[in-house]
């Protein structure tokens, strides 16, 4: 009495029913790869305290005014001329050799009437508020690659390796090596070039 | 002698497709693994800035605000005024706070002080909405922020 074989599942529509499925998940998918620009913003100040004077030679004015129209320093400007007016301004170092502020690692003119170290220089951006958020994102990056440009010159210059790609590998722990000692390589690179954007409150439009 | 001959047959045997169900369950897999359900359905318009001095966005720890303009099929009922979506309804500027602490919530308690603020803005809006936005984040004490903007750069156009 030799037992019957089981019969064999029949497969063939497996292959039909997993094509029915890939297809939902293929339209359902959004591979979502949300990258922006990161900004921490001022706590509320206590309305007592007085604000810090700053020199207006380590202000670097950036206006916008409700038709998209950029003012720096006073002057009119197009969006492509900011980046290098931007690094131009932080990396001056104007301030005197021997004196405590002088700025070892700045490559710029050396100026007496722009800022006098990157730890001193302020960049304030005022808006209209009928500025279209393009452009003031625009104008955000533009200030942001300036910083980082002379971020990456240093990270370069000390430690062989670009600020934004040590960052981009810190933020995605893709680093093999000693990442406490990763961490303060970044800081100490943004403390050479700390990130120092005020944003005036917009002015109320038409003016 | 007739036993190594080949035979000789007209016919091209067929492709074998035994392994075609094993390749789409692959493909299957990965769809499964990397889809993200849409969970919010976008009511603003919503066509980002490009810029490209950007970081990436933790997404376990971030609360979306959308603005723009009403979609098309709002328009008529909300007209065309930018508005701020979170969740899947409209919100107020009044009540900002309110619904940002209601998102706040949903996230998982041990990173809800590590909150960060995700502004998806279409860019034809004012920049003065934006600035009502930061202007209830610092109120809210919400103060890390990171505007959503799409790859490219502006100037290249």
């Amino acid at each position: 009495m030799a037992r019957r074989a089981t019969p064999e599942v029949n497969a063939g529509s497996m292959a039909d029913i997993a094509f029915l499925l890939l297809i939902f998940f293929l339209v359902t998918t959004t591979i979502e790869k949300d990258k922006g620009i990161a900004r921490q913003l001022p706590p509320i100040e206590p309305p007592t305290e007085k604000p810090p004077i700053i020199k207006q030679k380590n202000l670097f004015i950036v206006n916008v005014n409700k038709s998209d129209q950029l003012l720096v320093e006073d002057e009119l400007m197009d969006l492509k001329d900011l980046r290098a007016a931007a690094i131009e301004f932080l990396d001056n170092g104007g301030a005197l050799p021997g004196s405590p502020e002088y700025c070892k690692h700045c490559k710029g003119s050396r100026s007496t009437s722009s800022s006098d170290n990157p730890d001193k220089a302020v960049i304030s951006v005022q808006n209209d508020r009928l500025t279209s958020y393009k452009m003031y994102i625009s104008v955000q990056n533009e200030l942001v690659a300036a910083y980082n440009f002379l971020r990456d010159r240093e990270a370069e210059r000390l430690y062989g390796w670009k600020f934004t790609d040590m960052k981009k590998s810190s933020d995605e722990g893709s680093y093999s090596g000693n990442k406490e000692l990763l961490k303060t390589k970044l800081e100490s690179i943004q403390k050479l070039f700390p990130l120092k954007l005020s944003e005036a409150e917009p002015k109320k439009s038409g003016l | 002698m007739s036993k190594f001959t080949k035979k000789k047959s007209g016919e091209l045997p067929a492709v074998n497709t035994a392994s075609l169900p094993d390749i789409v369950f692959m493909l299957l897999f990965f769809f499964m693994v990397v889809t993200v359900l849409r969970n919010n359905n976008l009511m603003v318009v919503n066509q980002m800035p490009k810029a490209d001095q950007v970081e990436k966005l933790q997404k376990d720890r971030s609360v979306y605000i959308f603005a723009g303009k009403p979609s098309a099929r709002y328009q008529d009922k909300y007209g065309k005024e930018g508005r701020i979506q979170i969740g899947d309804k409209y919100t107020d500027i009044t009540n900002l706070k309110s619904a940002l602490e209601e998102a706040r919530r949903k996230l998982r308690p041990e990173l809800q002080d590590k909150v960060m603020v995700a502004l998806k803005v279409d860019k034809e809006t004012n920049t003065g909405l934006v600035s009502d936005i930061k202007q209830e984040l610092r109120e809210l004490n919400m103060l890390k922020l990171i505007y959503i903007t799409a790859q490219g750069n502006e100037l290249e156009e």
